[in-house]
């Protein structure tokens, strides 16, 4: 079984601070770290070579810097990394990424067919969950998003069965292979390399691809001239600073403080009072009217 | 399944500047070289004021000033002896500093330690970090023959290992090489790393380009402590730290924090830091034990290197210098030992030792060798002195009508009254002989 896990190598988000006057990100001094959601695509898929053997190659597109990322992956137990770095890759969107990764792994896949293909829910600096699907839809992979759990893997009838988290409950899913999964957080826990996986990946090359060595046939489609994506505006939302507040309760006595809550209720969100005072209106003059039909 | 690590010559327990000093000196004389590392990243766990002092590094790496993440050249020592609400000062500032290469550096070791351990893994060293040793190996005879690390299949192999893991230094404690570390031999130091735009840290400090300020202080603000404080000028930012014996902290039942907190509040240091924003707090142990407090150096196929050997002099606030200074020594020690072909038993490794005490690691200790002691039962040198000192320097520049001869004897008689004839002369023989 040969699985491709994408990954990206994002700031470190809890330490990140936005310039009160520039509104720009600070990224100066911030760690790069895994893309935590990616995290629980590496996981399953290890645990899956775990089970039927084969290999996985961990797949990024990134700067150079990105590179200590899939080292890092190699840690867990990845058995292969590819770094799709390009001057030409700067600057891309969703669009422009899913079609730079799209291509790597058609280039994977002729080395050796690729069954599987997992991603993070989504990124934590984008946070946009738009690059697995692209990736799926750009390669016919069947697609699985927001995965908790692999149940299993048929591979004679070459079928992957899942559970996926959805509104109101957990969706059963069986589809064929190959397929797209992009797996939901908190649905597996990162395992701790052994020593020897340790080892491997501080020696292990990276394989570092440029645009041509990735297989990418349409350089209009990379980068910023391959991405539609306008920022209009970044902006800091104003933090919404309001108090709490307490109604004393007493048990002997509910309709009191059923009638403060109520009260504080129509002074905090006039909405509430003008709707309730339409409907009242309304219903007044239903009534009037009513009684004028009698 | 178990896999086999290859066996090193070498393994190096810790990233900090003991550990890169010895791991790069070896790896450049061509030994293979593991080095292990429990944070995430070489410096991820390292704290430090922190000053560089360029004699140790440049020993190593002589061109080191070409690549190395280097804040301030330093230009200006202060030091001050303070009361609550004043100081008395001293000042040297040379221009010579700037004529030569830099003496001594402000740096940030987050920094500096990536860059450290970049020349490490250049130098041919496998640099491996996350990995914490939980143990010794040992032979039947009870030789040192490599690690255990806290992961699967993780027993790896090798002559030698030095030990360089810091303060706490859990590997040797464990193993028994020593013993744990006592609250008198350790001092608690917090800092602050204070952001301030590069320009307004040079107006605040009369500083050009890359030249920077040492503000060594003592007195009031250690209450009563053993203990100092310090005031360092990176490129955009203050580094600012107070630290006192661990001991003392708990008698008085004091936190580093509420220390900290006051400095910053001191009027003579709260100017210099207005309107900064504090990006970093950082908390070591460092051992000040001196010379009397240093565990066994060496044994069968060990050596202890830096914070783990209790290489700090306290009084010249020198720690990384000797760190390094171990480290290469260490290093050296094994290349000659590999040169005679001689194995790593406790009776070669007698030569690190003799090393040691040819340079200035141990000849420092030994020199303050009874300042630990001194400074813990004559406490009149940290609170007495600086309130003595302040009032004189107050009632001496107070221009109020008053005779000079009259201040003078005023000024004595306050002297006297604290600490009587004899314990004046006592005090000047004690400090005499402490740092003698």
């Amino acid at each position: 079984m040969h699985i491709v896990v994408c990954i990206k190598q994002v700031p470190d988000s809890a330490q990140i601070r936005v310039h009160p006057v520039t509104n720009t990100i600070m990224r100066q001094g911030v760690p790069a770290i895994i893309n935590p959601y990616d995290l629980f695509a590496i996981e399953a898929a290890l645990a899956l070579k775990d089970q039927f053997g084969g290999k996985v190659t961990v797949l990024t597109m990134g700067p150079p810097q990105a590179e200590p990322a899939l080292k890092k992956a190699l840690s867990f137990g990845c058995d292969e990394a590819v770094l799709v770095t390009d001057k030409l890759f700067a600057g891309a969107d969703t669009l422009a990424t899913s079609y730079v990764l799209a291509s790597a792994i058609k280039t994977l896949h002729q080395e050796t067919p690729v069954d599987l293909v997992f991603t993070g829910k989504q990124t934590i600096d984008g946070d946009t969950a738009q690059v697995g699907p692209g990736i799926a839809k750009r390669l016919e992979l069947e697609l699985l998003t927001y995965v908790s759990r692999i149940v299993s893997v048929d591979q004679a009838a070459n079928s992957i069965r899942v559970e996926r988290r959805a509104e109101g409950g957990v969706q059963v899913l069986e589809t064929r292979l190959p397929a797209l999964i992009t797996m939901l957080e908190g649905s597996n826990e990162i395992r701790f390399g052994s020593a020897p996986d340790m080892f491997r990946a501080a020696r292990a090359e990276v394989r570092v691809w440029d645009r041509n060595a990735a297989g990418i046939e349409d350089i209009k489609k990379v980068g910023l001239k391959g991405s539609p994506t306008i920022v209009s505006r970044v902006f800091v939302p104003s933090p919404r600073a309001q108090k709490a507040q307490q109604i004393e309760f007493d048990a002997a006595n509910p309709e009191a403080a059923t009638q403060a809550l109520l009260d504080k209720v129509l002074v905090e969100i006039p909405k509430v009072k003008k709707q309730l005072d339409q409907t009242r209106d309304n219903k007044r003059a239903s009534r009037t009217a009513g009684e004028r039909h009698e | 399944m178990t896999q086999n690590i290859e066996k090193f010559d070498v393994i190096v327990v810790g990233a900090g500047p003991a550990g890169n000093a010895a791991a790069y000196t070896l790896a450049k004389a061509g030994k293979k070289v593991l080095q292990l590392e429990r944070g995430e990243y070489p410096g991820s766990k390292n704290v430090q004021g922190a000053i560089l002092y360029a004699d140790a590094l440049e020993k190593i790496i002589p061109d080191f000033r070409d690549s190395a993440p280097l804040e301030r050249t330093v230009i200006e020592q202060r030091m001050w002896v303070m009361e609550d609400e004043s100081y008395v000062g001293t000042t040297f500032r040379s221009d010579r500093f700037n004529q030569m290469p830099g003496n001594r550096y402000t740096i940030i070791r987050a920094r500096f330690d990536k860059w450290f351990s970049e020349q490490v893994q250049k130098a041919g060293a496998l640099v491996i970090c996350e990995m914490t040793v939980i143990a010794l190996l040992r032979d039947a005879a009870g030789k040192v023959i490599g690690v255990e690390v806290d992961r699967e299949d993780g027993k790896i192999y090798a002559d030698t290992v030095i030990l360089a893991d810091g303060v706490n230094s859990l590997v040797a404690s464990r193993a028994g090489l020593r013993d744990d570390i006592k609250p008198a031999a350790v001092a608690l130091a917090v800092k602050e790393t204070i952001f301030l735009p590069k320009e307004t840290v040079e107006a605040r400090f009369n500083l050009k380009g890359s030249e920077g300020v040492v503000i060594e202080m003592l007195g009031s603000i250690s209450q009563g402590m053993a203990g100092t404080a310090f005031l360092y000028t990176n490129k955009d930012s203050i580094s600012l730290g107070i630290g006192c014996m661990l001991s003392d902290m708990k008698a008085q039942n004091t936190t580093p924090a509420e220390l900290l907190e006051k400095l910053k509040q001191h009027p003579s240091v709260a100017p210099l830091i207005a309107g900064g924003e504090t990006r970093e707090y950082a908390a070591h142990l460092i051992p000040e034990g001196g010379y009397h407090a240093l565990p066994e150096l060496y044994g069968e196929g060990w050596l202890l290197v830096g914070d783990s050997a209790g290489f700090v002099n306290a009084v010249h606030r020198e720690g990384s210098n000797l760190a390094m200074t171990s480290g290469r020594l260490a290093a050296e020690t094994l290349l000659e030992l590999g040169e005679k072909g001689l194995p790593s038993t406790a009776a070669n490794l007698a030569r690190y030792k003799a090393r040691l005490e040819d340079s200035i690691v141990l000849k420092d200790l030994k020199k303050y060798r009874n300042i630990p002691d001194t400074l813990h039962s004559q406490r009149q040198f940290l609170s007495d002195y600086p309130a003595l000192l302040n009032g004189a320097a107050h009632e001496f520049f107070t221009v109020d009508g008053q005779d000079k001869a009259t201040k003078e004897k005023a000024i004595f008689n306050a002297f006297r009254e604290r600490r009587s004839l004899l314990g004046l002369l006592g005090d000047a023989y004690r400090l005499w002989r402490a740092t003698r």
